[in-house]
């Protein structure tokens, strides 16, 4: 096994990853940049005997997608920022009714239809407040092809084990992108399965307080003949308005997210123990930042980097002591400052907190970061 | 009597009668359609185990709750999307939407008539009351011409939709229509289209008495089914449709029936042969 590995676009590499997961089903509408996912999963998803659908709309690819889920498969659509806007509404019943669904969301500048074949990290609030309501959301942002591959795979195990709609969100420079993936022998890719319901149905309740607060999930046609809905449920599926009830559904679906937190948490630092200048960027923007850290510390500036993998929930507490160890602290994305605002929430003094940000369609280049930390040093 | 009942049809065998007493308001014709539903459930002899009812947003969508199989209650328009899903990860399963007439003509419209035209194994029931009821009576896409309602407050101007036209224009390989006034007869309706093979759309003419009727002067519950297939019909389409119109004469019964590739069977025959030899 000496050969070289493949040279995969990012796309196809989420494409292979979600079949390798064990998806089965996908339903999807046709949007640049995240197009080629929908392409190579019709190609695909036939040949192991899953279902290729491409539907008349954003709302309909993921509600399609969430009914394919109820039956029992394995299920994801992909888009980009003008299609997510469309599935906030499902994303929003998914994480209600608590059914497991994987969301890719390749973004591209915006707002609206903006600027279809260029980059942007411009939905990154929208992955956790696009939907009404308080409602928990589980986000993954990978910054490579190989990533992406090992992150698609962790977002059906994340969905199907925690019952939530997952999204996995990645510019459209790393969607495009075409380099070398190493992909792991089938045996040894972890793949997690639901839990589904037995037993007898006077005993069952569909969305009873368990003690991991994931409730197991009842396959149609076994015998437990369920009811699922977006409206606000009791424990045995059916719609409440009673207070009491209400709260604790609501309740449940936010702390069965904080619970798992550190099974979702993932992110990677670099030289940040002793960094006086701290780096927060995502995707792309923290391949950049590697360079600039590097670039930096060549010229004797201690600089480092913190890159959330899991976006949502929020490494806080890495942020949090990454950040108070600094003298100053850099976010760079490619949007006017979202990302920032985490980190502001989190940082305990938010003067320390520069951006640089990014919002005509051009990636930040490394040469940026490092400028922009060269003058925060100046400034002392 | 149907010969395949063997047994007499008994609905209590086919309700959660946990959720009872339900909430529908006194006179809703909704009643009368799950009624029919269950009743061609039982004289298909359906399992409960495999009936998936998929319903939308409003009065209708909460019917679905009401019955002793899986039940999905969706969102607002979007029940065909999601048993599209459902239909093609779950070919084994009888799939049967419940859908209102703002559900599934307005919010809804998009998802219809791609349903139609991809003809997969699917039943559509639109229960038709002219109004949103839910939301406490605005109109609709099907509120006939001059009607009162809390946005239309000096008469509805806008034409109403023909479902059934819509959907056999669209591709529904089975269209029936049926007025809740004659339960047998929809539920004989019904029961055609749960058995076709292909996407199958059924329009229940029901009523709202509560809200549209008392707000129409339409009368009671009985006044009102009476009149079913006199007042309720896209009567605004009357001069300028290119066939023939009878006043006073909603076609009911089964109006289309047309011999169609179904869509699951499709995509499990073309992934079994393989791709084709030419590509690229």
């Amino acid at each position: 096994m000496s050969a070289a590995p493949p040279s995969l676009q990012g796309n196809r590499a989420c494409a292979l990853a979600a079949i390798a997961a064990g998806c089965r089903f996908f339903a999807g509408y046709p949007i640049t940049p995240s197009s080629e996912i929908a392409e190579a999963m019709s190609r695909e998803l036939p040949r192991v005997g899953g279902v290729f659908i491409q539907m008349e709309d954003e709302m309909g690819s993921l509600a399609a997608v969430i009914g394919a889920s109820f039956g029992g498969a394995k299920a994801m659509t992909a888009t980009s920022g003008p299609g997510f806007s469309l599935m906030q509404e499902h994303l929003g019943y998914a994480a209600m009714a608590e059914v497991p669904c994987v969301i890719i969301d390749v973004m591209r500048g915006g707002p609206s239809t903006g600027m279809p074949t260029r980059p942007s990290q411009g939905d990154l609030m929208q992955a956790r407040w696009g939907t009404h309501g308080d409602h928990p959301v589980v986000a993954l942002a990978p910054a490579s092809a190989q990533e992406i591959y090992s992150e698609t795979i962790r977002a059906f195990n994340l969905a199907e084990r925690l019952r939530t709609p997952v999204v996995v969100l990645f510019d459209e420079v790393v969607a495009h992108l075409i380099e070398s993936v190493t992909l792991p022998a089938p045996k040894t890719i972890v793949v997690a399965e639901r839990k589904w319901a037995k037993g007898d149905e006077r005993d069952f309740h569909p969305f009873a307080e368990t003690d991991d607060l994931v409730p197991p999930m009842a396959r149609p046609g076994e015998g437990l003949r369920v009811h699922a809905t977006g409206l606000t449920h009791t424990a045995d599926g059916f719609p409440t308005q009673q207070p009491g009830p209400a709260g604790r559904a609501v309740r449940r679906l936010i702390d069965k997210i904080e619970r798992h937190r550190d099974e979702i948490e993932r992110f990677e630092t670099l030289r940040t123990e002793d960094a006086e200048f701290l780096i927060v960027a995502v995707g792309i923007v923290a391949r950049a930042a590697r360079r600039a850290v590097a670039d930096l510390r060549a010229d004797g500036i201690k600089a480092g980097l913190l890159r959330p993998i899991t976006l949502w929930p929020f490494p806080e507490r890495a942020t949090r002591e990454a950040a108070s160890r600094a003298r100053r602290v850099l976010v760079a994305e490619m949007n006017a400052g979202q990302l920032a605002l985490e980190v502001e929430r989190l940082a305990a003094a938010p003067g320390k907190i520069a951006r640089l940000n990014r919002i005509d369609g051009e990636p930040i280049a490394p040469g940026d970061i490092a400028a922009k930390i060269r003058e925060l040093a100046a400034n002392g | 009597m149907d010969d395949a009942a063997s047994s007499p049809f008994e609905i209590r065998d086919y309700l959660r009668l946990n959720m009872m007493p339900h909430f529908m308001c006194p006179g809703c014709g909704h009643g009368i359609a799950l009624r029919a539903l269950l009743w061609a459930v039982h004289e298909l002899k359906l399992d409960k185990n495999k009936l998936a009812v998929v319903s939308g947003i409003g009065c209708s969508g909460r019917v679905g709750a009401y019955v002793d199989a899986n039940t999905f209650h969706t969102t607002h328009g979007r029940p065909l999307a999601f048993a599209t899903g459902l239909k093609l990860a779950r070919p084994d399963l009888t799939v049967v939407v419940v859908s209102g007439d703002g559900d599934c003509l307005a919010i809804g419209g998009n998802h219809l008539i791609h349903a139609c035209r991809r003809n997969l194994d699917l039943t559509c029931l639109m229960l038709n009351n002219e109004v949103y009821g839910m939301t406490g009576g605005q109109v609709s896409p099907t509120t006939a011409l001059h009607r009162l309602t809390t946005t239309t407050p000096d008469g509805n101007v806008e034409p109403a939709f023909d479902a059934c036209a819509l959907a056999e224009a669209a591709g529904a390989s089975f269209v029936g229509r049926e007025v809740t006034r004659q339960a047998p007869a929809l539920k004989n309706v019904i029961k055609a289209a749960v058995a076709h093979e292909g996407f199958a759309f059924v329009e229940a003419i029901s009523d709202c008495t509560e809200i549209y009727g008392r707000k129409n002067d339409l009368g009671e519950s009985p006044e009102m089914m009476l009149s079913q297939k006199a007042k309720m019909r896209p009567e605004s389409f009357a001069d300028v449709a290119d066939r023939q119109y009878k006043p006073n004469r909603l076609r009911t019964g089964v109006l289309a029936k047309h011999d169609r590739p179904e869509y699951g069977r499709l995509c499990r025959e073309r992934a079994a042969r393989g791709r084709p030899e030419k590509r690229r």
